[in-house]
């Protein structure tokens, strides 16, 4: 755990890059095989199956600390990571030990078997033989979310430096479902030809936000443009008769929608289609809100399936007839989808999302401003004769998004943060006019720089006219630019409508509260995009 | 019922037996000091009245005022209030202030830390029957490692940057944690430059007699990156202005009780978090509190609901009193 724990802190305490991919190649060359697969397993987001609740690691670390467990529950949010918080509230240890990361890990598994009884010891056991930084990696092991600033792009790149491979092809092995219990590093890492698993995705080509105006990007004709979908990234893997959906975040969403089975009715073996799982009206996507319901369900009631019918909008052809497409030019990969989607029935969940042709960036520029009525949120543009790369790599695909909305609104309610952004303000509730009323209509709580959290955090302090727990009222004073990418009725917010991503745009120092909008306004914008 | 000694009002600690405030924050007539950060030394009062080791820097700070300083244990009376300043472990000349009427003895605590950092006169325990404490880390997560751990760690740190040709820049408030720190550094292994801000307080403290290294002030016209291996002392804010950049390549470290939390850590996003505070900690606040023997604890200045409920449950009569904050939080 040491040497864990030394390339934990390593990374942790340098801002630099180059520096956290030095320590992780240092650790991918000298740790033992099964610390090293840990390793990469906890960083991807994995853990060992959880063998106690975090409630009871609450009650256990309370105890042993000799305060009340409402007293940690409160450090709690202020600390805003529970390992962390029990790591910190813990007396410090009576005894000092050096095992590896993985005895630790097989520790924790060896308790999913254990008797109830004998997991409290075996962890107060753990906790008094690690110092603090251990502690905390020992009970993320348990709590899961290894967020250290290690993306998976630094992982690759120091993989690529301990074991001389390429970037993209360790990119490649590191996708799908494998487990630390079920590969070893040599399989997964090592071997020439992995052993081959038929579910695994590729990795996602991600576009960049296009700031520049179009004629940047040259020629019109070396670009084609698509609309920008508002739905979710989903990879449809048809290998063997079986189908396999995954999402962005590598998440295997196979059965959440069970609509995709049929894909193997109308689709070859060896295909996999890269697109935007949207919810379907027959002609159009529906509102992002009408399919959330269906992202955090991993089974899906009859009803919700009448409701919000998902399809996959697929634009890339990533595997045919068993091969690997992404070298193929774009244009090539896109003549062979489209021939490849040509015969599907009316009603497949599966659609060929259309091009746009276009002769100049003017003329595109007109037609992006109708991406609204489309349902989408701006443009894609993908350079023709591009390959499929992998992540998000500068040049050939670019978002270019409509402006978003915006309404003026004034800050009624805060609330602080927790984490990165502990004892600042940061959650704001804004409102909007209705005669002398203010109407709290939204909440955010990103959009503004570090320095203007701090201003905010030292004036709330100053005008707080009332608290209900966490949650400050405050003087209604203060206005901002809320900029947000859809607007939908409600019925469950007073305002009578719903904000999709809303944050603030601006601090708008220059206006007072009475300048700001009003919920008339905001209803004016429902009739126009909702 | 007695009256109470202290009062809470819009402008701060109010004693109308004395007919005096203790670190208003609002312009009084009469203001005593416990010390001479800006969220308790503030510009605009009639009279001041602060300890001896305190006075210089107060002065400096607020330019001109009307102010008499007091020695640390002097009994003084002020209408029908006896007053005296005790040694808070601060920061160098702060106070706690102990008030007496008819019997009744409370004591406002300022900022304060129990455990001696070899600079600042030591935290003494007043007997009290109510105690006015802070809490800025009044939470159970809030512990310090050894002042002789962390001095450990920084001197490592800078003989590491030293080592790879890097400036070490090291952030901290210019009044207090930057001369604590000057007093733990290892001036053997190279050069200490110091921004204007924390230079200013140095020069005062050093005519006070306190035993600082010496430091190089950093000026517009020298060139910086010719002191080789050298460790800059400055304002958080400093280091990451333009200012910072004349060092060339270099490391950044912050020196502040915060950085005992990862988050915020990363959200200063500096090279180096090391924790070093001025203010109790947890078990500080604890013995600090018992050791005034007071039955009634007003909590003030930080997590002040979730200690007082705390107090509460080991059986004190806590209470919260609001107070207008500053700026100080941040750097504690
Ligand atoms: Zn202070
Ligand atoms: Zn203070």
């Amino acid at each position: 755990m040491k040497r864990f724990a030394a390339l934990f802190t390593a990374i942790d305490q340098t801002t630099k890059t180059t520096a956290k991919t030095k320590a992780l190649a240092d650790y991918f060359t000298q740790a033992p095989d099964s610390d090293k697969l840990w390793c990469i397993a906890l960083f991807l987001g994995r853990r060992p199956k959880r063998a106690v609740t975090t409630t009871a690691l609450r009650e256990w670390a309370a105890e042993r600390a000799g305060i009340p467990l409402w007293l940690l529950e409160e450090s709690y949010p202020i600390v805003g990571d529970l390992a962390e918080t029990l790591a910190l509230i813990l007396p410090p240890p009576q005894q000092t030990s050096d095992h590896s990361l993985t005895h630790w890990i097989d520790v924790l598994r060896a308790l999913h078997d254990a008797p109830q009884d004998d997991r409290k010891p075996r962890i107060l056991e753990a906790w008094d033989q690690l110092d603090a930084t251990e502690r905390f990696l020992f009970n993320k092991l348990i709590t899961g979310g290894f967020r250290i600033g290690v993306s998976r792009k630094l992982m690759t790149r120091a993989l690529a430096q301990a074991t001389g491979q390429e970037e993209a092809t360790l990119a490649h092995k590191l996708m799908g479902g494998w487990t630390p219990e079920s590969t070893s590093f040599h399989a997964l890492i090592e071997a020439e030809n992995p052993a081959a698993d038929q579910s695994r995705p590729y990795p996602f080509y991600l576009a960049h936000q296009l700031d520049d105006t179009p004629d940047t990007l040259g020629d019109p004709a070396d670009w084609q443009a698509e609309w920008k979908w508002d739905g979710i990234r989903g990879q449809l893997i048809l290998r063997d008769n079986a189908h396999h959906v995954w999402s962005r975040g590598e998440e295997l969403m196979t059965d959440r929608f069970p609509e995709f089975a049929r894909a193997i009715d109308f689709l070859p073996p060896g295909t996999v289609l890269d697109g935007e799982i949207v919810a379907w009206d027959g002609a159009q996507p529906l509102p992002f809100n009408t399919l959330q319901p269906r992202i955090g369900r991993k089974t899906v009631p009859k009803k919700l399936l009448r409701e919000a019918p998902v399809i996959l909008l697929a634009y890339d052809l990533l595997e045919h007839g068993g091969h690997d497409q992404r070298d193929v030019p774009l244009a090539d990969r896109r003549a062979a989808l489209t021939t490849l989607l040509a015969d599907l029935p009316e009603d497949a969940p599966i659609r060929l999302p259309p091009t746009l042709p276009f002769d100049t960036w003017n003329s595109l520029t007109d037609t992006r401003a109708k991406a609204r009525e489309m349902r989408a949120e701006g443009l894609m543009l993908k350079r023709c004769n591009s390959p499929y790369l992998s992540g998000r790599k500068k040049g050939d695909w670019w978002k270019w998004k409509l402006a978003p909305l915006t309404v003026d609104a004034v800050m009624i309610y805060a609330q602080q943060g927790h984490g990165r952004r502990a004892n600042l303000f940061t959650d704001f509730t804004f409102a909007v006019w209705q005669g002398n009323d203010l109407v709290p209509f939204a909440k955010a709580y990103s959009g503004l720089t570090d320095a203007e959290f701090e201003d905010i955090t030292r004036w709330v302090r100053k005008n707080t006219l009332q608290r209900f727990g966490p949650v400050r009222q405050v003087r209604p004073e203060h206005v901002f630019e809320i900029a947000f990418e859809g607007i939908q009725p409600s019925t469950r917010h007073k305002s009578g409508i719903a904000l999709r991503f809303p944050r603030m745009a601006r601090w708008r120092h220059d206006k007072t509260a009475q300048e700001a909008n009003t919920l008339d306004d905001l209803h004016a914008l429902l009739a126009a995009y909702g | 019922m007695t009256e109470p000694v202290l009062t809470f009002t819009d402008r701060g600690i109010y004693c109308p037996a004395g007919d005096f405030h203790i670190d208003p924050w609002r312009p009084v007539d009469r203001a005593l000091i416990t010390h001479g950060h800006a969220d308790h030394a503030r510009p605009g009062h009639g009279a001041y009245l602060a300890t001896t080791g305190a006075l210089p820097v107060i002065r400096h700070r607020l330019g001109q005022i009307n102010a008499e300083d007091i020695a640390y244990g002097t009994a003084r009376t002020i209408g029908g209030a006896r007053v005296s300043f005790h040694p808070a472990g601060h920061l160098p000349g702060s106070a706690q202030i102990r008030v007496e009427v008819g019997g009744q003895v409370w004591v406002a605590s300022g900022d304060y830390k129990t455990t001696p950092d070899g600079l600042s006169e030591p935290f003494e325990p007043v007997r009290c029957h109510a105690f006015i404490t802070e809490c800025t880390f009044g939470l159970p997560v809030f512990t310090w490692p050894s002042q002789d751990s962390v001095a450990a760690d920084i001197n490592a740190w800078w003989a590491d940057n030293a080592a790879q040709g890097r400036a070490s820049l090291l952030g901290a408030y210019s009044l207090g944690k930057a001369q604590r720190l000057l007093s733990v550094l290892d001036a053997q292994q190279g050069p200490i430059l110091t921004h204007g801000a924390v230079e200013a307080t140095n020069a005062i403290l050093r005519t006070q007699g306190y035993a600082l290294p010496d430091t190089i002030p950093v000026t517009p016209d020298m060139d910086a990156k010719a002191h080789k291996g050298a460790l800059i002392l400055a304002p958080p804010s400093a280091l990451t202005s333009a200012w910072a950049r004349r060092f060339g390549p270099a490391s950044t470290g912050f020196a502040s009780g915060w950085m005992r939390l990862r988050g915020i850590r990363r959200r200063r996003a500096m090279d180096r978090g090391f924790v070093v505070s001025d203010h109790a900690d947890w078990s500080g606040l604890h013995q600090a509190i018992k050791a005034t023997g007071a039955e009634k604890i007003f909590a003030t200045h930080g997590y002040t609901e979730i200690f007082a409920r705390w107090l509460k449950t080991y059986g004190y009569d806590a209470e919260v009193v609001p107070t207008e904050f500053g700026g100080e939080e941040e750097a504690s």
